[in-house]
């Protein structure tokens, strides 16, 4: 068990690293220029002061020089100053963090309790008309692009009833810190949260239905069906425990790829958090605070990944970690 | 599992539903056509999508029948505020800002949206067969370096690499065409691994191996053939999500560069006219949602069409 998370927080570390190499080399195949951008009109075409202001930045030094740095700053909890607001990259990501959390977890609660229940629900029933309308439900989810569905809901839920004179639902742009009001950051947070995790839910609803009509064929479901175990009890202590192995793994990939769906679902419904931090820095071309914001999702990957493993010894008995 | 085993096992479970026709010997390739065949929602998606491709290739010609082109705006075509004007008999599902016609801006969203789902997707389930199959065929040392490789693609945070590429090099179609398939292949790469992994143990491998063959063809000839079906599977269903992502670079301003049009573009530009033109936004949003449903409902019943426990699965829940 120790063995097996060192091994995986080693890999883990590889992982990251790897992808620090990856981001640190994007930038020196298409070396963007800072120093004329941020001098702009004033001195951006003095090459002398585009000379010290590239020198300041140290971006005149060699590349593994600069990674060297990098790193050896990044051990000591240093990831640098932003470009352009001058704001440590640690402070602006301290900001944004809560708010991408407060989205990501609510829609990942969400997508995950409803989606696995209602794949369950089609498992029990297949070939019924409830099955046929959870895969038509969950196969239009993942054919909605996360953009197109946030604005739908926009226009739907919250510009049509404002128009007809009340409100339903809270414009874009109306997110409240948590610690400020939790009622009025729940409701800022509900047309967010059910984009995304409607978006996300689908694959959960479909994996569900599929390992739930395996794993009820198997023997030991008969078993405890004849020695009289309840219907319901033999579908979630016995099934479902087994069939949410791959759904979990699933997770655990979702949770990764969650930044993407964050961007997105962040710029639809004006979210100041890590998604349109990482998109304002990418068009500012804010090298430090892009690779800050890289690095950290890489992270949640790869814990993610471990819990995950270690789940599976949780879930399957079976599952031995080595 | 070969294809020949398949067939064995599922042409008696078969037989308990259809005692008289199964008698005749049918290739697991006939069987899966004659399910898909009889899946109304299949045939209903396949000609939809065929329509869409041809509406794609014609629509230089289908433009000229409507009467407005791509890029040229109407001279008349925004109300005298400058807004988009309502659908009516000369645009029938209205205008945008600029004044141009949403039906025909729509049709060549067809375009961009096919070609680089398609060729996106095929190009994704190539690499990942290949790099799957070196994987999972060329033992631990081949399996460790790929497999890592794999981890870092999945563990990348795509759209925001996506972003910062296209921002560095600038948006054209061919690196989108690129950047999807590279950040699709890896799950693909996945599942061939696995079922590779399977595979190689299996006893006509050895005799392959002790007839002499290449380790090339071992992997082509004997190994992929097995690896045909969840390959197909995998090309139908990637289709549809590299359409989404498409849309989703061009919403995001990092995907296709006009005249071309793609439906995310519309969609973003829609968005400061949402309140006063709703079928700027919705027509677009339509067309690209009714697209990927088809594809991925097509590639749900090819899944089904395929795999040869579908029939068998229901068969025993029933009893």
């Amino acid at each position: 068990m120790l063995r097996f998370l060192i091994r995986r927080l080693l890999t883990g570390l590889l992982v990251i690293w790897l992808i620090s190499i990856v981001v640190f080399l994007l930038f020196f195949v298409f070396p963007p220029n800072v120093a004329v951008e941020l001098l702009g009109k004033f001195g951006g075409k003095n090459p002398q002061l585009v000379a010290t202001v590239t020198h300041q930045l140290g971006l005149d030094q060699p590349i593994y020089e600069q990674y060297w740095h990098f790193l050896v700053r990044l051990v000591h909890g240093d990831l640098g100053f932003s470009y352009y607001s001058h704001q440590q990259v640690t402070y602006l990501i301290g900001q944004a963090l809560p708010k991408t959390l407060s989205l990501a977890i609510g829609a990942a609660i969400l997508w995950l309790v409803f989606g696995v229940l209602i794949g369950v629900l089609s498992a029990t029933r297949p070939r019924t008309i409830w099955d046929r309308g959870a895969t038509v439900f969950a196969l239009t989810g993942i054919s909605f692009p996360t953009f197109v569905l946030g604005n739908l809901f926009l226009l739907v839920l919250f510009f049509y009833p404002k128009q007809a004179g009340f409100t339903l639902f809270p414009p874009s742009g109306s997110y409240v810190p948590i610690t400020q009001n939790v009622v009025m950051w729940a409701y800022g947070l509900i047309l967010p949260w059910v984009t995304l995790a409607l978006v996300t839910m689908a694959t959960y609803v479909r994996l569900t239905r599929g390992q739930m009509l395996e794993v009820l064929g198997e023997d030991y479901i008969r078993t405890a069906r004849s020695k009289g175990l309840r219907r319901s009890r033999v579908t979630y202590r016995h099934g479902l425990r087994a069939a949410l192995v791959p759904v979990i793994t699933q997770f655990g990939i979702d949770v990764g790829s969650l930044l993407g769906g964050v961007i997105v679902t962040e710029q639809v419904f004006g979210i100041n958090g890590l998604g349109r931090l990482s998109v304002q820095s990418v068009v500012n071309q804010d090298e430090p605070v892009i690779i800050a914001v890289v690095l950290l999702a890489a992270v949640f990957v790869v814990v993610a990944n471990i819990i995950v493993d270690l789940l599976y010894a949780v879930l399957d008995p079976r599952v031995r970690l080595a | 599992m070969s294809m020949t085993e398949l067939a064995e096992t599922t042409t008696p479970a078969d037989g308990e539903n259809q005692p008289r026709k199964s008698v005749e010997g049918r290739s697991p390739w006939q069987l899966a056509w004659a399910r898909l065949r009889h899946d109304k929602v299949a045939i209903i998606c396949a000609i939809f999508i065929i329509l869409l491709a041809l509406v794609a290739i014609l629509a230089g010609p289908i433009s000229t029948l409507i009467g407005w082109t791509r890029s040229v705006p109407d001279p008349n075509g925004t109300s005298a505020d400058g807004l988009p004007l309502a659908p009516t008999g000369t645009h029938l599902l209205g205008t945008d800002e600029l004044g141009r016609d949403i039906l025909v801006r729509i049709i060549y969203g067809a375009q961009v949206s096919l070609v680089v789902g398609i060729v996106a997707a095929v190009a994704a389930v190539i690499l990942g067969v290949v790099v799957g199959l070196c994987a999972g065929y060329f033992g631990p040392v081949v399996d460790s370096i790929l497999a890592r490789l794999m981890d870092v693609v999945l563990a990348f945070p795509f759209l925001l690499f996506a972003i910062a590429l296209v921002t560095l090099s600038g948006p054209s179609e061919t690196l989108e065409i690129l950047v999807i398939a590279f950040f699709s292949w890896a799950s693909v790469g996945r599942i061939v691994r696995g079922q590779t992994l399977a595979i190689r143990e299996r006893e006509y491998i050895e005799a392959a191996r002790s007839l002499g063959a290449s380790d090339l063809r071992i992997m082509f000839v004997d190994v992929l053939p097995n690896l045909i079906a969840p390959v197909i599977v995998y090309v139908t269903l990637l289709i549809p999500t590299s359409i989404v992502f498409e849309s989703t670079l061009s919403f995001l301003g990092v995907g296709i560069v006009p005249p071309k049009v793609s439906w995310g573009t519309m969609i973003s530009d829609s968005q400061p006219y949402y309140q006063v033109a709703w079928w700027y936004l919705v027509f677009p949003s339509v067309a690209l949602i009714l697209t990927t449903l088809a594809f991925n409902l097509l590639g749900d019943s090819v899944r089904d069409a395929l795999d040869p426990r579908t029939e068998r699965l229901f068969a025993a829940r029933k009893k």
